[in-house]
């Protein structure tokens, strides 16, 4: 197959890259250009979006010996992930901006125009699998990346190829090491790659601006502290909150819900934050048929969490799940991704977008 | 495979090859006095009295330099900062819209950092410098311009200047011009004494030379600033040991490229029409870019409405053509022409553009391939682009 390799740099995405080239594909690197200027976003080793990033792509590319060139996504990335995050934040929602990429970015602008250009699947370094169309977790549980994977069509993942999913992150580096491709000990990138400095809190301050309001308890409705903006809090935070006075009980904190309309920020003890249904809206069955039936299946609440055993109802554009125990700190806005628990990888049955969770 | 980016680089021609090679067995720096030093200054200065010759300069003239960027930055600003010194008073620059980076950033560098004033000269839609812009430039900042700089030929378009009335009318009012002539020496005559520059530049790598090694040429009354200062061993005006084998190699490659100028033009002439032509009847709204008369034989740059040329370069080289876009890259990701914005082009047209440039290897096969893979690939970029 005629086939684009998205390599961002590291080394996950270049034994991608080498691995479908060995594979027999007719590999094409390329590596998305996502910052408006290309200096602004991190540097160094923590890593994406930096020239040096797109030089080491380069260098693996050179090293596999496929051609390599740079798009510019820089538009449509801000767009759809950048100002959807700061949104999503602005709303009282707590986005996975991951997850969005790999929906409007990677497996939609990327995809589309790899398509038209003639290629017949995208390669990425996710570490998750793909057989027949059926999107499963990798065998590094760890490493696993099927929860921001989940947000992706029948249609997309027909033209997904993830050639990493059957090995782990250690195996990924010695295999890059035995390559040699320079990128073998580049460290991970971790958090938020368009925010240089990790500093969430203050990207959204400057994006949204101060917005000073109440943090309220929940159960006596008692006035604890103030905050510089809702949108900073995302539900199950204890720490950082900056309460004034000690609640009643004398116990911990913890965000319960954000009400953007009223500005408040609502905490309560950590039992309140117990839910055992949770509700989402947007239902993406991996396999394009949508279930109509109650179905067991387990379900995860954010990436890398936990996951519970529930039952998930879908009903149209809704989907609830029925917790068989109670989550904590599920916040609207996460996706919530139903897996069908398989020994040769759990399955990725659907996800949803979640929009509010209560105590059943 | 088919080359055609001979405007970036061309291969070395045998005579250079062979030259370097020869020379680069000599053991001798041509600074020093005993036997090997004379013999590397023998090679040395040869080769300077060959270049000398072969672009109508005197020997004096010709500054070996690190290449094409370092001739152009050398003029730039050793020109500006050796004019201002005897004449305080002249701190403008006049340049081209549509010169080469080497000199736009150099020009621009002395803006922001050396208070030089910049006179920005604007081209007509085919990439002509407007003469009339220029005479009025001169006749209001006449005493307070330190140089004017204008490329010969355009690297992008392949426009050709009127280099030698641009030079006297500067010239009445005792204002230097510079040159960049990297594209145009080999491919359209070219006179250092019949121009009437007083400064101008030339690469050995666009040529059939080896990359690394340029040549500025000088006139002998033009002060200038050295960049780097050492040994002065270029006329106190460029210092650094020189490359011996490169420079002899770039004197054996500008011998055979100026020798064969007037041939090479002819065959690439009708080669590069019947591209055009080809890549019309293919495209039938592509637009040719540039000067359709005064051009350089081997450019042909085109448009593509409704396709980013980036596209079409990936889906080409693909197909083992090889061309640019012509554009600058930031960060790899190619920004649209200035040359093309200086035009009057939009900014979508300006990234629409593809450059395929012959030299002389190239051969009737290398059309043949791009008119072979070039409709495919103009429509699926075009189908890109509508994603």
């Amino acid at each position: 197959m005629k086939v684009l390799a998205a390599m961002s740099g590291g080394v996950d995405s270049a034994v991608a890259a080498a691995r479908a080239a060995e594979a027999g594909h007719d590999v094409t690197g390329v590596h998305l250009a996502l910052s408006r200027n290309p200096q602004t976003y991190r540097t160094g080793a923590r890593g994406c979006c930096t020239l040096e990033d797109s030089r080491d792509a380069r260098r693996a590319a050179d090293v596999i010996g496929i051609p390599f060139y740079v798009w510019d996504m820089a538009e449509r990335f801000h767009e759809d992930v950048v100002d959807d995050f700061v949104a999503e934040y602005a709303a009282g929602r707590t986005p996975n901006p991951c997850l969005r990429c790999n929906e409007k970015i990677k497996f939609a602008a990327v995809l589309d125009r790899a398509v038209a250009l003639g290629f017949d699947a995208v390669v990425t370094g996710h570490h998750a699998r793909i057989d027949a169309g059926v999107l499963r977790r990798s065998v590094d549980m760890g490493k696993d990346q099927s929860y921001v994977l989940a947000v992706l069509n029948s249609e997309q993942l027909s033209r997904a190829i993830f050639p990493l999913g059957d090995i782990t992150k250690e195996q990924v580096r010695a295999e890059a090491a035995e390559r040699g491709l320079a990128v073998a000990d580049k460290p991970d990138s971790h958090d938020i790659c368009f925010i240089a400095d990790g500093d969430t809190r203050g990207f959204l301050t400057e994006r949204i601006g101060a917005k000073p309001g109440d943090i309220v308890d929940g159960e006596s409705g008692e006035v604890l502290g103030e905050h510089n903006g809702a949108f900073a809090y995302t539900v199950g935070q204890r720490h950082g909150l900056g309460l004034t006075r000690p609640a009643s009980d004398g116990k911990p904190r913890y965000v319960l819900s954000i009400t953007p309309v009223s500005n408040t920020v609502t905490v309560g003890p950590r039992e309140a934050l117990e839910v055992t249904i949770v509700r989402g809206k947007r239902p993406i069955w991996t396999d394009g048929v949508a279930r109509t039936e109650p179905i067991e299946c387990e379900v995860q609440l954010r990436a890398h969490g936990e996951v519970h055993a529930a039952t998930l109802v879908a009903d149209g554009d809704e989907v609830t799940a029925h917790l068989r125990a109670p989550a904590r700190g599920v916040s609207a806005g996460q996706a919530m991704v139903a897996y069908l628990p398989d020994g040769g990888g759990d399955v990725v049955l659907a996800s949803a977008t979640i929009t509010g969770a209560e105590r059943g | 495979m088919a080359y055609l980016d001979h405007a970036a680089t061309t291969p070395m021609l045998p005579d250079a090859l062979e030259a370097y090679v020869a020379a680069a067995a000599h053991l001798g720096n041509a600074s020093a006095l005993h036997a090997a030093g004379r013999g590397a200054r023998r090679l040395v200065e040869e080769a300077r009295e060959s270049v000398a010759a072969d672009l109508g300069a005197r020997p004096s003239e010709v500054i070996f330099t690190g290449g094409g960027t370092e001739s152009d930055n050398l003029a730039v600003k050793g020109m500006f900062w050796g004019r201002g010194d005897a004449e305080p008073g002249r701190r403008r620059v006049l340049c081209s819209e549509i010169e080469h980076h080497a000199v736009l950033d150099a020009v621009e560098w002395l803006e922001r950092h050396e208070g030089a004033t910049v006179s920005w000269l604007p081209v007509d839609a085919a990439g002509r410098i407007r003469m009339d812009v220029l005479a009025g430039v001169l006749a209001e900042h006449g005493d307070e311009i330190a140089l004017v700089t204008a490329m010969w030929a355009n690297n992008e378009v392949g426009t050709v200047q009127p280099i030698s009335e641009m030079s006297a009318v500067c010239d009445e009012q005792g204002i230097p011009l510079h040159t960049d002539a990297i594209q145009a020496v080999g491919q359209v005559p070219v006179s250092f004494a019949d121009s009437g520059a007083s400064a101008l530049t030339v690469t050995g790598h666009k040529l059939g030379g080896p990359a690394g090694v340029g040549v500025l040429l000088l006139g002998r009354d033009v002060p200038v600033t050295p960049l780097m200062h050492g040994g002065g061993q270029e006329r106190d005006v460029r210092s650094g040991t020189l490359d011996v084998p490169g420079v002899v190699s770039f004197a054996a490659a500008l011998r055979v490229a100026v020798a064969e100028q007037a041939a090479t033009a002819e065959r690439l002439t009708l080669l590069r029409d019947d591209l055009i032509a080809r890549v019309r009847h293919a495209v039938p709204d592509a637009i040719l870019n540039g000067d359709p008369v005064n051009r350089l034989p081997g450019n042909a740059h085109l448009s593509f409405p409704g396709c980013e040329g980036d596209a079409i370069l990936m889906l080409l080289d693909a197909a083992g053509v090889q061309c640019a876009t012509g554009s600058a890259c930031n960060a790899g990701v190619a920004q649209p022409s200035h040359v093309l914005l200086a035009m009057g082009a939009d900014e979508t047209l300006a990234r629409s553009t593809l450059r395929f440039s012959l030299g002389h290897t190239s051969t009737q096969e290398d059309v043949d391939e791009l008119i072979a893979a070039l409709p495919t690939a103009v429509e699926r970029a075009r189908a890109a682009s509508a994603t």
